[in-house]
Protein backbone atom coordinates (compact mmCIF):
# COMPACT_ATOMS: atom_id res chain seq x y z
CA UNK A 1 0.00 0.00 0.00
CA UNK A 2 1.08 3.27 -1.06
CA UNK A 3 1.77 6.23 1.64
CA UNK A 4 0.99 9.37 -0.66
CA UNK A 5 1.19 13.25 0.54
CA UNK A 6 -1.88 14.96 0.18
CA UNK A 7 -0.47 18.38 -0.76
CA UNK A 8 -3.77 20.08 2.15
CA UNK A 9 -3.71 16.86 4.64
CA UNK A 10 -0.03 15.40 4.40
CA UNK A 11 1.03 11.79 4.14
CA UNK A 12 -2.45 8.97 4.32
CA UNK A 13 -2.53 5.93 3.15
CA UNK A 14 -3.41 4.32 -0.25
CA UNK A 15 -6.91 3.33 0.33
CA UNK A 16 -8.32 7.00 1.69
CA UNK A 17 -7.46 7.61 -2.02
CA UNK A 18 -8.76 6.97 -5.29
CA UNK A 19 -6.54 6.98 -8.44
CA UNK A 20 -7.51 9.22 -11.67
CA UNK A 21 -5.49 8.49 -14.22
CA UNK A 22 -2.41 10.15 -16.31
CA UNK A 23 -2.20 13.69 -15.50
CA UNK A 24 -2.34 16.93 -17.82
CA UNK A 25 -4.01 15.37 -20.57
CA UNK A 26 -6.16 18.96 -21.28
CA UNK A 27 -9.32 18.63 -22.88
CA UNK A 28 -9.28 20.18 -26.09
CA UNK A 29 -10.62 23.73 -25.72
CA UNK A 30 -12.13 24.21 -29.20
CA UNK A 31 -14.09 20.86 -29.23
CA UNK A 32 -15.78 21.20 -32.88
CA UNK A 33 -12.26 21.34 -34.37
CA UNK A 34 -11.31 17.94 -33.20
CA UNK A 35 -10.64 14.82 -35.85
CA UNK A 36 -11.75 11.51 -34.99
CA UNK A 37 -7.67 10.86 -34.39
CA UNK A 38 -7.45 13.61 -32.17
CA UNK A 39 -10.01 12.78 -29.92
CA UNK A 40 -9.12 9.39 -29.92
CA UNK A 41 -5.60 10.64 -28.78
CA UNK A 42 -7.21 12.32 -26.21
CA UNK A 43 -9.27 9.87 -24.79
CA UNK A 44 -7.99 6.42 -25.17
CA UNK A 45 -3.64 7.15 -25.88
CA UNK A 46 -1.74 6.74 -22.47
CA UNK A 47 2.12 6.80 -22.27
CA UNK A 48 2.30 4.03 -19.60
CA UNK A 49 5.98 4.74 -19.20
CA UNK A 50 8.26 2.22 -17.65
CA UNK A 51 9.78 4.82 -15.16
CA UNK A 52 8.40 8.56 -13.82
CA UNK A 53 4.63 8.69 -13.86
CA UNK A 54 2.65 12.00 -13.35
CA UNK A 55 -0.56 11.01 -12.46
CA UNK A 56 -3.97 12.36 -10.57
CA UNK A 57 -5.61 11.30 -7.38
CA UNK A 58 -8.32 11.90 -5.24
CA UNK A 59 -8.52 12.31 -1.80
CA UNK A 60 -11.74 11.15 -1.41
CA UNK A 61 -11.85 9.81 1.97
CA UNK A 62 -9.94 12.96 3.14
CA UNK A 63 -10.58 16.35 1.67
CA UNK A 64 -12.04 15.14 -1.65
CA UNK A 65 -9.61 17.08 -3.52
CA UNK A 66 -7.45 16.61 -6.85
CA UNK A 67 -4.08 16.64 -6.67
CA UNK A 68 -0.96 15.52 -8.99
CA UNK A 69 1.27 12.72 -8.28
CA UNK A 70 4.96 11.55 -9.36
CA UNK A 71 5.72 8.32 -8.96
CA UNK A 72 8.18 5.71 -10.61
CA UNK A 73 6.30 2.95 -11.93
CA UNK A 74 9.08 0.55 -11.60
CA UNK A 75 9.52 0.78 -7.80
CA UNK A 76 6.25 2.82 -6.84
CA UNK A 77 8.44 5.47 -5.38
CA UNK A 78 6.68 8.83 -5.33
CA UNK A 79 8.91 11.32 -5.70
CA UNK A 80 6.78 14.53 -5.59
CA UNK A 81 2.68 15.73 -5.05
CA UNK A 82 1.67 18.89 -5.69
CA UNK A 83 -1.33 20.92 -6.42
CA UNK A 84 -3.74 21.07 -9.84
CA UNK A 85 -2.34 23.97 -11.29
CA UNK A 86 0.67 23.97 -10.23
CA UNK A 87 3.75 23.06 -13.04
CA UNK A 88 5.28 19.17 -12.37
CA UNK A 89 8.69 19.34 -10.49
CA UNK A 90 11.53 18.80 -12.85
CA UNK B 1 11.23 -37.40 -30.42
CA UNK B 2 7.62 -37.90 -29.55
CA UNK B 3 5.88 -38.87 -26.45
CA UNK B 4 4.03 -42.16 -26.06
CA UNK B 5 3.91 -44.96 -23.34
CA UNK B 6 6.63 -46.37 -25.01
CA UNK B 7 8.95 -43.74 -25.06
CA UNK B 8 7.79 -42.96 -21.22
CA UNK B 9 8.53 -46.75 -20.66
CA UNK B 10 11.71 -46.46 -22.32
CA UNK B 11 12.99 -43.87 -20.29
CA UNK B 12 11.47 -45.21 -17.86
CA UNK B 13 13.36 -48.11 -17.31
CA UNK B 14 16.43 -47.47 -19.56
CA UNK B 15 17.28 -44.48 -17.42
CA UNK B 16 18.03 -42.07 -21.07
CA UNK B 17 18.11 -38.45 -20.18
CA UNK B 18 15.37 -36.76 -21.71
CA UNK B 19 16.26 -34.73 -24.58
CA UNK B 20 15.64 -30.73 -24.69
CA UNK B 21 12.48 -30.01 -25.73
CA UNK B 22 13.40 -27.45 -28.68
CA UNK B 23 16.24 -25.77 -29.44
CA UNK B 24 18.30 -23.06 -28.31
CA UNK B 25 20.72 -21.64 -31.27
CA UNK B 26 22.26 -18.20 -31.52
CA UNK B 27 20.15 -15.65 -33.41
CA UNK B 28 20.82 -15.46 -37.01
CA UNK B 29 21.75 -12.25 -39.03
CA UNK B 30 17.78 -11.95 -40.62
CA UNK B 31 14.31 -13.45 -40.37
CA UNK B 32 11.00 -12.89 -42.00
CA UNK B 33 9.39 -12.27 -38.71
CA UNK B 34 10.79 -11.78 -35.34
CA UNK B 35 8.05 -11.90 -32.95
CA UNK B 36 8.71 -10.26 -29.60
CA UNK B 37 7.67 -11.86 -26.42
CA UNK B 38 7.96 -15.77 -25.73
CA UNK B 39 5.09 -16.06 -23.67
CA UNK B 40 2.33 -18.37 -24.70
CA UNK B 41 0.41 -15.71 -26.97
CA UNK B 42 3.86 -15.18 -29.18
CA UNK B 43 5.08 -18.99 -28.97
CA UNK B 44 1.76 -19.68 -30.70
CA UNK B 45 1.90 -17.29 -32.95
CA UNK B 46 5.41 -18.72 -34.26
CA UNK B 47 3.74 -22.36 -34.17
CA UNK B 48 0.89 -21.42 -36.50
CA UNK B 49 2.91 -19.33 -38.46
CA UNK B 50 5.51 -22.26 -39.28
CA UNK B 51 2.49 -24.90 -39.46
CA UNK B 52 -0.25 -22.92 -41.34
CA UNK B 53 1.63 -20.20 -43.61
CA UNK B 54 4.70 -21.61 -44.27
CA UNK B 55 6.63 -19.58 -42.29
CA UNK B 56 9.60 -20.75 -40.82
CA UNK B 57 11.82 -17.86 -40.98
CA UNK B 58 10.62 -17.31 -37.50
CA UNK B 59 12.43 -15.74 -34.71
CA UNK B 60 10.69 -15.51 -31.33
CA UNK B 61 12.69 -12.98 -28.94
CA UNK B 62 12.57 -13.29 -24.86
CA UNK B 63 13.85 -10.56 -22.55
CA UNK B 64 13.91 -13.12 -19.57
CA UNK B 65 13.20 -16.85 -20.14
CA UNK B 66 10.17 -18.53 -22.00
CA UNK B 67 7.09 -18.89 -20.51
CA UNK B 68 7.70 -16.32 -17.25
CA UNK B 69 6.35 -13.42 -17.85
CA UNK B 70 2.18 -13.47 -17.26
CA UNK B 71 1.72 -17.31 -19.51
CA UNK B 72 3.34 -17.86 -15.92
CA UNK B 73 2.06 -15.79 -13.50
CA UNK B 74 -1.99 -16.22 -14.34
CA UNK B 75 -4.55 -18.06 -12.30
CA UNK B 76 -5.09 -20.61 -16.50
CA UNK B 77 -8.79 -20.32 -16.37
CA UNK B 78 -10.10 -20.83 -19.69
CA UNK B 79 -14.01 -19.87 -20.72
CA UNK B 80 -15.80 -18.39 -23.93
CA UNK B 81 -18.56 -17.02 -22.45
CA UNK B 82 -18.31 -13.34 -23.26
CA UNK B 83 -21.02 -11.13 -24.03
CA UNK B 84 -20.46 -9.37 -27.50
CA UNK B 85 -20.45 -11.38 -30.62
CA UNK B 86 -16.86 -10.52 -31.76
CA UNK B 87 -15.08 -11.43 -27.92
CA UNK B 88 -17.44 -14.51 -28.55
CA UNK B 89 -16.19 -16.09 -31.22
CA UNK B 90 -12.63 -15.38 -30.63
CA UNK B 91 -13.02 -16.68 -26.94
CA UNK B 92 -15.07 -19.86 -28.70
CA UNK B 93 -12.46 -20.04 -31.63
CA UNK B 94 -9.44 -20.50 -28.84
CA UNK B 95 -11.89 -22.91 -26.59
CA UNK B 96 -12.08 -25.01 -29.52
CA UNK B 97 -8.51 -25.12 -30.48
CA UNK B 98 -7.88 -26.11 -26.38
CA UNK B 99 -10.30 -29.06 -26.86
CA UNK B 100 -7.42 -30.29 -29.39
CA UNK B 101 -4.45 -28.87 -27.81
CA UNK B 102 -2.45 -32.17 -26.71
CA UNK B 103 -2.92 -34.02 -29.29
CA UNK B 104 -2.13 -31.47 -31.55
CA UNK B 105 1.13 -30.27 -29.80
CA UNK B 106 1.95 -33.73 -28.61
CA UNK B 107 2.17 -32.39 -25.41
CA UNK B 108 0.28 -32.54 -22.39
CA UNK B 109 -1.32 -29.10 -21.14
CA UNK B 110 -3.16 -30.71 -18.74
CA UNK B 111 -7.04 -28.93 -19.98
CA UNK B 112 -9.27 -29.62 -17.64
CA UNK B 113 -13.39 -28.85 -18.36
CA UNK B 114 -14.23 -28.62 -15.21
CA UNK B 115 -16.86 -25.93 -15.30
CA UNK B 116 -16.74 -22.36 -14.71
CA UNK B 117 -19.03 -20.87 -12.13
CA UNK B 118 -20.12 -17.03 -11.98
CA UNK B 119 -21.35 -16.31 -8.93
CA UNK B 120 -24.26 -13.89 -8.69
CA UNK B 121 -25.16 -11.82 -5.87
CA UNK B 122 -27.75 -9.08 -6.44
CA UNK B 123 -30.91 -8.70 -8.45
CA UNK B 124 -28.45 -6.81 -11.16
CA UNK B 125 -25.69 -9.74 -11.05
CA UNK B 126 -28.90 -12.15 -11.81
CA UNK B 127 -29.98 -9.97 -14.52
CA UNK B 128 -26.51 -9.31 -15.96
CA UNK B 129 -25.88 -12.92 -15.88
CA UNK B 130 -28.80 -14.33 -17.56
CA UNK B 131 -28.49 -12.01 -20.34
CA UNK B 132 -25.03 -13.56 -20.55
CA UNK B 133 -26.43 -16.99 -20.88
CA UNK B 134 -28.92 -16.14 -23.44
CA UNK B 135 -26.07 -14.19 -25.28
CA UNK B 136 -23.97 -17.24 -25.42
CA UNK B 137 -26.39 -19.84 -26.18
CA UNK B 138 -27.44 -17.32 -29.73
CA UNK B 139 -23.97 -17.79 -30.30
CA UNK B 140 -23.89 -21.49 -29.57
CA UNK B 141 -21.73 -21.36 -26.73
CA UNK B 142 -22.63 -23.07 -23.40
CA UNK B 143 -24.13 -21.35 -20.89
CA UNK B 144 -26.23 -22.51 -18.29
CA UNK B 145 -28.13 -20.66 -14.88
CA UNK B 146 -27.81 -22.28 -11.81
CA UNK B 147 -30.46 -22.19 -8.72
CA UNK B 148 -28.66 -21.52 -5.37
CA UNK B 149 -29.40 -25.33 -4.93
CA UNK B 150 -27.68 -26.59 -8.13
CA UNK B 151 -24.68 -24.55 -7.52
CA UNK B 152 -24.22 -25.79 -4.00
CA UNK B 153 -24.63 -29.48 -5.70
CA UNK B 154 -21.96 -28.94 -8.21
CA UNK B 155 -19.41 -27.44 -5.63
CA UNK B 156 -20.34 -28.58 -2.32
CA UNK B 157 -17.85 -26.83 -0.29
CA UNK B 158 -19.47 -23.52 -1.09
CA UNK B 159 -21.46 -21.07 1.53
CA UNK B 160 -24.95 -21.07 0.33
CA UNK B 161 -26.39 -19.98 3.52
CA UNK B 162 -29.05 -16.65 3.14
CA UNK B 163 -26.67 -15.44 6.27
CA UNK B 164 -24.05 -14.51 3.95
CA UNK B 165 -23.47 -10.69 3.75
CA UNK B 166 -23.91 -10.83 -0.13
CA UNK B 167 -26.44 -14.42 -0.19
CA UNK B 168 -25.68 -16.37 -3.68
CA UNK B 169 -28.86 -15.77 -5.77
CA UNK B 170 -27.83 -17.94 -8.64
CA UNK B 171 -25.02 -18.93 -10.78
CA UNK B 172 -23.82 -18.92 -14.78
CA UNK B 173 -22.15 -22.14 -15.90
CA UNK B 174 -20.06 -22.82 -18.38
CA UNK B 175 -19.20 -26.61 -18.17
CA UNK B 176 -16.94 -26.58 -21.27
CA UNK B 177 -14.53 -24.17 -19.62
CA UNK B 178 -11.96 -24.93 -17.21
CA UNK B 179 -8.24 -24.98 -16.34
CA UNK B 180 -4.74 -26.36 -18.21
CA UNK B 181 -1.11 -26.18 -16.99
CA UNK B 182 0.03 -22.61 -17.64
CA UNK B 183 3.99 -23.69 -18.19
CA UNK B 184 2.75 -26.81 -20.32
CA UNK B 185 1.11 -24.45 -23.12
CA UNK B 186 4.00 -22.32 -23.44
CA UNK B 187 6.41 -25.47 -23.34
CA UNK B 188 4.28 -27.55 -26.04
CA UNK B 189 4.43 -24.41 -28.02
CA UNK B 190 7.90 -23.90 -27.98
CA UNK B 191 8.34 -27.38 -28.20
CA UNK B 192 6.36 -27.70 -31.51
CA UNK B 193 7.43 -24.80 -33.17
CA UNK B 194 11.28 -25.54 -32.71
CA UNK B 195 10.59 -28.73 -34.51
CA UNK B 196 9.21 -26.57 -37.04
CA UNK B 197 12.10 -24.90 -37.84
CA UNK B 198 11.26 -21.41 -35.55
CA UNK B 199 14.32 -19.90 -33.36
CA UNK B 200 13.41 -19.25 -29.48
CA UNK B 201 15.96 -16.95 -28.16
CA UNK B 202 15.82 -16.40 -24.65
CA UNK B 203 17.68 -13.69 -22.42
CA UNK B 204 17.60 -11.06 -25.68
CA UNK B 205 15.85 -7.85 -24.87
CA UNK B 206 14.93 -5.83 -27.77
CA UNK B 207 16.54 -2.35 -27.16
CA UNK B 208 15.03 -0.49 -30.75
CA UNK B 209 12.94 -0.94 -33.62
CA UNK B 210 14.79 0.11 -36.39
CA UNK B 211 12.70 1.69 -39.42
CA UNK B 212 13.90 2.43 -43.32
CA UNK B 213 13.41 6.30 -44.44
CA UNK B 214 9.80 4.71 -45.74
CA UNK B 215 9.04 4.58 -42.12
CA UNK B 216 8.69 0.24 -42.30
CA UNK B 217 10.63 -1.94 -39.79
CA UNK B 218 13.69 -3.16 -40.99
CA UNK B 219 15.06 -4.88 -37.53
CA UNK B 220 15.42 -4.62 -34.33
CA UNK B 221 18.08 -4.14 -32.01
CA UNK B 222 18.69 -6.39 -28.73
CA UNK B 223 20.79 -7.51 -26.32
CA UNK B 224 22.34 -10.05 -28.38
CA UNK B 225 23.24 -7.52 -31.51
CA UNK B 226 20.97 -6.39 -34.21
CA UNK B 227 18.30 -8.65 -36.15
CA UNK B 228 16.61 -7.94 -39.60
CA UNK B 229 13.57 -8.41 -39.96
CA UNK B 230 10.90 -8.30 -42.91
CA UNK B 231 8.26 -8.02 -40.07
CA UNK B 232 7.97 -7.89 -36.20
CA UNK B 233 5.22 -8.56 -33.82
CA UNK B 234 4.97 -7.33 -30.60
CA UNK B 235 3.37 -9.56 -28.46
CA UNK B 236 4.92 -8.15 -25.22
CA UNK B 237 2.16 -8.46 -23.20
CA UNK B 238 2.18 -5.59 -19.72
CA UNK B 239 5.62 -4.33 -22.13
CA UNK B 240 3.88 -3.47 -25.26
CA UNK B 241 3.68 0.19 -24.59
CA UNK B 242 7.39 -0.11 -23.73
CA UNK B 243 8.56 -1.76 -27.19
CA UNK B 244 5.87 0.05 -29.21
CA UNK B 245 7.37 3.41 -28.26
CA UNK B 246 10.32 2.14 -29.83
CA UNK B 247 8.61 2.22 -32.99
CA UNK B 248 7.72 5.86 -32.16
CA UNK B 249 3.59 4.65 -31.49
CA UNK B 250 1.69 5.41 -28.42
CA UNK B 251 -0.91 2.89 -27.56
CA UNK B 252 -4.30 2.92 -25.71
CA UNK B 253 -3.09 0.47 -23.01
CA UNK B 254 -2.24 1.21 -19.40
CA UNK B 255 -0.09 -1.57 -17.33
CA UNK B 256 -1.45 -2.61 -13.41
CA UNK B 257 0.04 -5.38 -11.48
CA UNK B 258 -2.67 -8.28 -11.23
CA UNK B 259 -2.02 -10.14 -8.63
CA UNK B 260 -2.49 -14.12 -7.62
CA UNK B 261 -1.78 -16.45 -4.74
CA UNK B 262 -1.64 -19.70 -3.69
CA UNK B 263 -2.35 -22.15 -0.59
CA UNK B 264 -0.93 -25.19 0.77
CA UNK B 265 -1.73 -27.80 -1.08
CA UNK B 266 -4.39 -30.25 0.68
CA UNK B 267 -6.70 -33.26 -1.00
CA UNK B 268 -9.39 -32.15 -3.59
CA UNK B 269 -11.61 -30.01 -2.01
CA UNK B 270 -12.75 -27.44 -4.79
CA UNK B 271 -14.25 -29.66 -8.42
CA UNK B 272 -14.31 -26.07 -10.24
CA UNK B 273 -13.42 -23.07 -11.09
CA UNK B 274 -15.59 -20.61 -8.66
CA UNK B 275 -15.66 -16.19 -10.07
CA UNK B 276 -17.46 -13.93 -8.05
CA UNK B 277 -17.34 -10.63 -10.04
CA UNK B 278 -19.26 -8.69 -7.33
CA UNK B 279 -17.28 -9.36 -3.99
CA UNK B 280 -13.88 -10.44 -6.24
CA UNK B 281 -13.57 -14.13 -5.57
CA UNK B 282 -11.60 -15.85 -7.82
CA UNK B 283 -10.78 -19.71 -7.15
CA UNK B 284 -9.99 -23.26 -8.32
CA UNK B 285 -7.55 -25.82 -7.18
CA UNK B 286 -4.83 -27.44 -9.16
CA UNK B 287 -3.30 -30.46 -9.79
CA UNK B 288 -0.76 -30.37 -7.06
CA UNK B 289 -3.85 -29.70 -4.24
CA UNK B 290 -2.99 -25.97 -4.08
CA UNK B 291 -5.76 -23.43 -4.15
CA UNK B 292 -5.25 -21.00 -6.94
CA UNK B 293 -6.84 -17.49 -6.32
CA UNK B 294 -6.91 -14.80 -8.26
CA UNK B 295 -6.96 -11.27 -6.88
CA UNK B 296 -7.75 -7.87 -8.78
CA UNK B 297 -5.14 -5.07 -10.17
CA UNK B 298 -3.82 -2.40 -8.21
CA UNK B 299 -5.51 0.84 -8.97
CA UNK B 300 -2.41 2.79 -10.52
CA UNK B 301 -0.10 1.98 -13.60
CA UNK B 302 2.85 -0.10 -12.39
CA UNK B 303 5.66 -2.27 -13.86
CA UNK B 304 6.55 -3.52 -10.30
CA UNK B 305 5.29 -7.08 -10.66
CA UNK B 306 4.32 -6.47 -6.45
CA UNK B 307 0.97 -5.42 -6.13
CA UNK B 308 -0.08 -4.34 -2.44
CA UNK B 309 -0.85 -6.23 0.41
CA UNK B 310 -4.82 -5.02 1.06
CA UNK B 311 -5.81 -5.96 -2.96
CA UNK B 312 -5.07 -9.79 -1.85
CA UNK B 313 -6.67 -9.57 1.47
CA UNK B 314 -9.87 -7.93 -0.22
CA UNK B 315 -9.84 -11.48 -2.03
CA UNK B 316 -9.08 -13.81 0.37
CA UNK B 317 -12.04 -12.37 2.74
CA UNK B 318 -14.26 -12.86 -0.17
CA UNK B 319 -13.11 -16.18 -0.48
CA UNK B 320 -13.34 -17.08 3.19
CA UNK B 321 -16.64 -15.80 3.34
CA UNK B 322 -18.19 -18.04 0.38
CA UNK B 323 -15.70 -21.57 1.45
CA UNK B 324 -15.70 -21.16 5.22
CA UNK B 325 -13.45 -24.90 4.90
CA UNK B 326 -10.73 -23.09 3.53
CA UNK B 327 -10.55 -20.32 6.61
CA UNK B 328 -7.40 -22.61 8.07
CA UNK B 329 -5.83 -22.75 5.21
CA UNK B 330 -2.36 -20.96 4.78
CA UNK B 331 -0.85 -19.31 1.76
CA UNK B 332 1.96 -20.17 -0.01
CA UNK B 333 3.39 -17.75 -2.51
CA UNK B 334 1.92 -14.40 -3.87
CA UNK B 335 3.11 -12.45 -7.02
CA UNK B 336 1.88 -9.89 -9.86
CA UNK B 337 1.99 -10.16 -13.11
CA UNK B 338 1.79 -6.79 -15.76
CA UNK B 339 -1.27 -6.72 -17.36
CA UNK B 340 -2.01 -3.83 -20.51
CA UNK B 341 -5.33 -3.21 -20.42
CA UNK B 342 -7.27 -1.39 -23.02
CA UNK B 343 -9.62 1.09 -22.42
CA UNK B 344 -12.86 -1.21 -23.71
CA UNK B 345 -11.22 -4.33 -21.99
CA UNK B 346 -10.90 -6.36 -25.22
CA UNK B 347 -7.27 -6.69 -27.37
CA UNK B 348 -5.51 -5.31 -29.89
CA UNK B 349 -5.10 -7.67 -32.38
CA UNK B 350 -3.32 -6.70 -35.92
CA UNK B 351 -2.04 -4.36 -38.25
CA UNK B 352 -0.48 -0.51 -36.80
CA UNK B 353 0.68 2.52 -38.56
CA UNK B 354 3.85 1.82 -38.55
CA UNK B 355 4.43 -0.78 -41.99
CA UNK B 356 5.25 -4.18 -40.84
CA UNK B 357 4.76 -4.15 -37.19
CA UNK B 358 1.97 -5.87 -36.30
CA UNK B 359 0.90 -6.05 -32.39
CA UNK B 360 -1.30 -8.55 -30.29
CA UNK B 361 -1.68 -7.16 -26.57
CA UNK B 362 -3.89 -5.44 -24.68
CA UNK B 363 -5.53 -8.72 -23.29
CA UNK B 364 -5.52 -7.29 -19.60
CA UNK B 365 -6.59 -9.58 -16.87
CA UNK B 366 -7.90 -12.74 -19.39
CA UNK B 367 -5.43 -13.28 -21.46
CA UNK B 368 -4.38 -16.57 -20.99
CA UNK B 369 -8.01 -18.56 -21.72
CA UNK B 370 -7.14 -16.98 -25.48
CA UNK B 371 -3.64 -18.38 -26.08
CA UNK B 372 -4.30 -20.52 -28.95
CA UNK B 373 -7.13 -18.53 -30.88
CA UNK B 374 -4.70 -15.74 -30.16
CA UNK B 375 -1.89 -17.28 -31.48
CA UNK B 376 -3.84 -18.71 -34.52
CA UNK B 377 -5.70 -15.53 -36.01
CA UNK B 378 -2.57 -13.71 -34.89
CA UNK B 379 -0.11 -15.93 -37.22
CA UNK B 380 -2.88 -15.26 -39.79
CA UNK B 381 -2.74 -11.48 -39.35
CA UNK B 382 0.75 -11.42 -39.98
CA UNK B 383 1.52 -14.07 -42.82
CA UNK B 384 -1.64 -12.19 -45.13
CA UNK B 385 -0.81 -8.65 -43.93
CA UNK B 386 -4.57 -8.34 -43.12
CA UNK B 387 -6.89 -8.82 -40.38
CA UNK B 388 -8.42 -12.61 -40.22
CA UNK B 389 -11.90 -11.81 -39.67
CA UNK B 390 -12.19 -12.96 -36.04
CA UNK B 391 -9.03 -10.49 -34.89
CA UNK B 392 -10.34 -7.76 -37.40
CA UNK B 393 -13.01 -6.56 -35.04
CA UNK B 394 -10.14 -6.17 -33.06
CA UNK B 395 -8.40 -3.42 -35.15
CA UNK B 396 -6.20 -0.64 -32.90
CA UNK B 397 -7.90 1.54 -35.45
CA UNK B 398 -11.41 0.89 -33.67
CA UNK B 399 -10.07 3.59 -30.83
CA UNK B 400 -10.27 6.14 -33.60
CA UNK B 401 -13.27 4.83 -35.58
CA UNK B 402 -15.54 4.25 -32.37
CA UNK B 403 -16.38 0.95 -33.04
CA UNK B 404 -15.03 -0.25 -29.22
CA UNK B 405 -16.13 -3.87 -28.08
CA UNK B 406 -17.15 -2.92 -24.78
CA UNK B 407 -16.52 -5.93 -22.66
CA UNK B 408 -15.14 -3.47 -19.32
CA UNK B 409 -19.11 -4.06 -18.05
CA UNK B 410 -19.46 -7.20 -19.74
CA UNK B 411 -16.99 -9.28 -18.98
CA UNK B 412 -17.82 -11.65 -16.19
CA UNK B 413 -15.11 -10.26 -13.77
CA UNK B 414 -14.35 -6.51 -12.36
CA UNK B 415 -11.38 -5.40 -14.13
Amino acid sequence: MLLIACPWCGKRPENEFRYGGEAHIARPLDPASQDDAAWAEFLYLRSNPKGMHAERWRHIHGCGRFFNCVRDTVSDRISATYRPGETPPR
Amino acid sequence: MRFSVYSLMRHALGGAAWPEQWRSPEPRAAYDVVIVGAGGHGLATAYYLARDHGVRNVAVLERGWLGGGNTGRNTTVIRSNYLWDESAMLYEHALKLWEGLAQELNYNVMYSPRGVMMLAHSVHDVQVFKRHVHANRLNGIDNEWLTPEQAKAFCPPLNTSSELRHPILGAALQRRAGVARHDAVAWGYARAASALGVDIIQNCEVTAICRVPSGAVAAVETTRGRIAARKVAAVAAGHTSVVMAMAGLCMPLESYPLQALVSEPVKPVLPCVVMSNSIHAYISQSDKGELVIGAATDAYVSYSQAGGLHIAEHTLEAICELFPTFRRLRMLRNWGGIVDVTPDRSPIIGLTPVPGLYVNCGWGTGGFKATPGSGHVFAATVARGEPHPIAAPFSLDRFRTGRLIDEAAAAAVAH
